[in-house]
């Protein structure tokens, strides 16, 4: 694992709504261990600075991820285009623990941009999984990451999506992404796997639990600032962990109290 | 977000028989006008399949969907507080089933069976409760790019 970043080169850049873009990167020369669903890279637009960023595609000698302009970082590396160059570090973090999922029926639960790090899980297990359902709460339906790849996953995988502003078009389902779960019916069996804002976590966790899934089968990618990526400088604390090293996954036994405590 | 999963789950058999009594099933096809707002509340139902949209009236526009009600929710809660108006209007997305509840009879069976009554009026203002705090929840616009923090 390198500390220095690694040269890589956009090998293409695709919008993916209004305020976000995929940036499929390719190394240069030797490229950086492999990545798994779930971790992140610290990822440098040079001159400007470093941000990490999920995975959200994993092919071969390409990893993707999807940017969200939310500041000036990130919104450098929205405007790069094919061929040009973005500095990486990484794999850093757990990534989504899918020990056991071949069997079981798998929950993807996903709030706005928090689609992309479980992208890659979809990816792996849209077959293998014993059932698989996706539920996705978006802002808008504008908003909504890889719609024609969500429209794929149908065909193979239960995919609700719902939005919390319908626009004149929208016809699907209009709310929270919460209550999506009792249409596909968690219970004790479930491997639940969850991804968006704080807020958004908690509150399908607590769903999750009260319909009998395990805490420890419920996993939450959690975000804190992260720095380092190594587990050295401390922003990324929680508690405990050190979110860089220590997550961003992790079960709900031990970040569900976490995320209850103000201090923190 | 934990509406009660099943509306009925969890009754004594002879309060839930005594309620099932009550209803009927009904199928919808596409885009059916279940009710209007300001209309009598005089029914509810509970989703078996299919979602219906609830919309608000807003004049010189197509009404506004401000939430979708699916598989397993309860459609419906005007009903119980008087003066038994709709304060939302209801269209199906696509072809729904669900049991139909007569509104005066079920408030009648409450009467009469006050730990029923109890029972049905706690677990309605839970779906209540449960759906007011997912409105605020939206308020909050969480999946905006600023998170929902203007400050």
């Amino acid at each position: 694992m390198s500390a220095v970043p690694v040269p890589y080169r956009v090998a293409s850049a695709r919008p993916e709504t209004a305020d976000s873009v995929s940036l499929e990167l390719v190394a240069q020369d030797a490229p950086l261990p492999g990545f798994s669903p779930g971790q992140f890279a610290m990822v440098y637009a040079f001159g400007v600075g470093e941000v990490p960023i999920s995975v959200s595609a994993i092919d071969g000698a390409t990893v993707t991820f999807t940017v969200r302009s939310v500041g000036a970082v990130s919104a450098a590396l929205g405007r790069l285009g094919p061929g040009s160059p973005v500095g990486l570090r990484g794999p850093f973090g757990t990534g989504w623990n899918l020990t056991g999922t071949a069997d079981a029926d798998v929950l993807v639960v996903a709030g706005g941009i928090g689609l992309a790090p479980l992208r890659p899980v979809v990816h792996r297990l849209l077959g293998p999984a014993g059932r698989l359902s996706v539920l996705v709460g978006t802002r808008t339906p504008a908003d909504l990451l890889y719609p024609d790849e969500v429209a794929a996953w149908g065909g193979t995988a239960r995919v609700e999506v719902t939005v919390d502003r319908p626009d004149r078009e929208w016809s699907g389902s209009v709310g929270v992404v919460t209550a999506l779960l009792d249409r596909v019916e968690p219970g004790p069996g479930t491997a639940a796997l969850v991804c968006g804002p704080e807020v958004m976590m908690r509150r399908t966790a607590d769903a999750l639990l009260a319909r009998g899934v395990p805490a420890d089968r419920i996993q939450l990618s959690l975000e804190r600032n992260m720095r380092c990526g190594t587990g050295h400088c401390g922003h990324c604390q929680l508690g405990p962990l050190l979110l860089c090293r220590d997550g961003p996954v992790v079960d709900c036994a031990v970040s569900r109290q976490l995320l209850s405590v103000r201090e923190l | 977000m934990t509406e009660p999963q099943r509306l009925l789950d969890g009754l004594p058999d002879a309060h839930r028989d005594g309620l099932l009594a009550l209803a009927r099933d009904r199928e919808f096809p596409a885009d059916s006008r279940l009710f209007d707002e300001g209309g009598p509340a005089d029914r509810f139902w509970l989703i078996r399949s299919g979602e219906v949209a609830l919309d608000l009236y807003v004049p010189g526009r197509r009404p506004p969907v401000v939430e979708t009600v699916g598989p397993g929710q309860l459609l419906g809660w005007s009903w119980l507080f008087p003066p038994y108006r709709w304060h939302l209007g209801a269209r199906t997305l696509g072809p729904v089933t669900a049991r139909e509840f007569p509104a005066a009879e079920v408030r009648a069976l409450c009467e009469a069976v006050p730990e029923l009554g109890h029972e049905l009026a706690v677990r309605c203002a839970a779906v209540i409760a449960e759906r007011l705090q997912a409105t605020r929840l939206r308020l909050l616009d969480l999946y905006a790019p600023d998170g929902g923090d203007r400050s």
